[in-house]
């Protein structure tokens, strides 16, 4: 039984998260609204002075149920949901959802769609990894990059707002093609934007990437090792940043990957640089795809969507199917399994953002406070998709 | 040994704090460069012809206040929201007078065999509504109508104060278009 004052301490998660045997420990919570957690993640550390000894995040504070909504809703009206689960990369989310749908049902997609799958959802990684670059300066202290990402990152915007209709929540994909088709005042606009970005990139590797304060809250900070992204299972720019040299899009090709050329950025310095860098990097080579693929696409087959698509009360066929693909924070997996009936029997959702969450209570141990931010900004969480 | 040490930390000073003098170029470069922001109020933005905002209907080509709409529901069933109510007009009792303007999709097949060659009455909605609050902008609707009778208007600047605010009676802001004039979105 616990005493009234200790009752009166903080919730049952605090309560369970003793203090240690040390009297010179003090717990402390870290959000669920705090603005270097980007969203509503809450981390409780235990502080010795000002290192962590500590930390265990807490999880579900924007539970919506995504995956029990798959089994009330039909199979094409779960298509929104895909733009909720991560918002900044909705359209990896719609990508992968389809993917799996359609490998399940064995629906045909017109190359032009594919295509156009492909520029849309390597533009939306741009503008997620922008958004990651404003956010993780503004956690470490530096306010101005942010608008410098905003301002690109709305012309981005800008240009999905055309075939898309909306700017953030996109649903796009549709199972057998895409919702429209694109004009060509986006394929300009899209070229003018890569070649606009280019020049932009020097600019921040001037202001930001070179800058001495950066490099001090970041070089060999947050070290995570090849056994340790393995263990926990992180994908995407955390391992690549661990030299691990994995990237879905090449290494289990789905949609048509294999047609362009492109690097995976590895990096073998382990640290918050390494993951930065990578990220840098992987938007040089997303501009690079698009290229190849507005260069291909009016050689492309076919409309934007199969006519033989499936309409909204479409039954996907008994059976069950993964897809995974390459999302701006790692591998995105869908499992979706089928009765034959309106709504999908079981729908799984693997986010990457969870595995590399992990990761956090045993890196934090040992480092100081103010650090735990830069190691928590370099893991590029969105909460949402953690929760799901 | 040690002079090594303290030429490199010399040298790593100087060369970071360079870095800020170059990364204060840069943002006095930018200072000096004209606004990419825009004031709101006073200036609008000009891109919102492609935006979608919340849906509308479309009237019949020649009848502007009324919709195109044949209450097939299959807006409703498929919303993922369930955010659409569609009331259809109660059929009068008396033998329906055949109406010339009922498009072609509305005659089913069992009006065409009958005896006497009479059009169905038309089907319209009494009340068509969508409750914004609950949509999530899919355009599923928009793609399943068979007339086109649905498309999304261009609504950006949208505010209210309550939840009510937001539920909209779609065929009274159809009937306040075609009276402003068509061709209005």
């Amino acid at each position: 039984m616990l005493k009234l004052d200790e009752r009166l301490q903080g919730d049952s998660y605090c309560r369970h998260f003793e203090q240690g045997p040390d009297s010179g420990t003090m717990i402390i919570n870290m959000g669920p609204q705090h603005p270097s957690t980007h969203g509503v993640l809450r981390i409780i550390c235990e502080l010795e002075g000002e290192y962590i000894r500590r930390a265990e995040p807490v999880l579900g504070y924007i539970h919506r149920m995504h995956e029990k909504m798959g089994e009330t809703k039909s199979w094409w009206q779960f298509l929104p949901n895909m733009g909720r689960t991560d918002y900044l990369h909705a359209m990896g989310w719609g990508h992968t959802y389809v993917l799996a749908v359609e490998r399940l049902a064995e629906i045909e997609v017109p190359e032009r769609a594919e295509y156009l799958r492909v520029i849309a959802t390597e533009l939306n990684r741009i503008s997620s990894h922008l958004l990651w670059w404003g956010a993780y300066l503004l956690d470490l202290g530096a306010f101005t990059p942010i608008m410098y990402a905003f301002a690109d990152r709305e012309i981005i915007l800008d240009l999905l707002q055309e075939p898309t209709g909306s700017r953030l929540t996109y649903c796009y994909h549709r199972f057998g093609g895409v919702k429209a088709d694109v004009s060509e005042a986006f394929v300009q606009g899209v070229r003018d934007f890569i070649r606009y970005e280019r020049e932009r990139f020097p600019m921040y590797r001037d202001l930001v990437t070179e800058n001495i304060i950066l490099r001090k809250r970041v070089e060999g900070i947050g070290i995570i090792d090849k056994d340790m992204c393995r263990r926990y299972g992180a994908t995407g720019p955390v391992c690549r940043g661990s030299g691990i040299d994995y990237d879905c899009r090449r290494d289990e090709p789905y949609s048509i990957y294999d047609r362009f050329d492109f690097r995976i950025p590895v990096e073998h310095g382990c640290d918050a640089m390494a993951r930065y860098l990578v990220r840098m990097e992987e938007m040089e080579q997303s501009m690079r795809i698009i290229e190849q693929a507005l260069d291909q696409l009016p050689g492309a087959d076919g409309k934007h969507i199969s006519k033989k698509a499936p309409k909204p009360n479409f039954k996907a066929p008994a059976g069950e199917c993964y897809a995974a693909t390459e999302g701006a924070r790692g591998k995105i997996g869908i499992y979706v399994a089928s009765d034959g009936s309106k709504t999908p029997y079981r729908i799984k959702l693997r986010a990457p953002g969870y595995c590399n969450l992990s990761l956090f209570a045993e890196l934090a141990t040992g480092t100081m406070l103010a650090d735990a931010v830069s190691i928590l900004g370099s893991l590029d969480l969105v909460i949402p998709e953690i929760d799901r | 040994m040690n002079a090594c040490k303290t030429v490199k930390a010399v040298s790593d000073t100087v060369k970071g704090l360079w870095s800020l003098v170059v990364g204060l170029k840069v943002t006095g470069k930018n200072y000096v460069s004209p606004q990419l922001t825009i004031h709101y109020p006073r200036k609008t933005v000009d891109n919102i012809e492609t935006y979608h905002g919340h849906i509308e209907l479309v009237g019949k080509p020649k009848e502007p206040a009324v919709p195109r709409c044949i209450c097939c529901m299959l807006c409703v069933t498929s919303c993922p929201s369930g955010c659409i109510t569609v009331v259809k007009q109660k059929e009068p009792k008396e033998p329906a007078r055949a109406s010339a303007d009922a498009p072609k999709e509305m005659l089913g097949e069992v009006g065409e065999k009958k005896a006497p060659p009479m059009a169905k009455p038309a089907k319209t909605p009494s009340r068509w509504k969508l409750n914004y609050n609950l949509c999530s902008l899919c355009g599923t609707c928009v793609e399943v109508c068979p007339v086109k009778s649905i498309r999304f208007s261009n609504d950006v600047y949208i505010a209210g104060y309550s939840q009510d605010d937001f539920v909209y009676d779609l065929l009274a802001r159809l009937r306040e278009q075609a009276g402003e004039g068509e061709g209005d979105r």
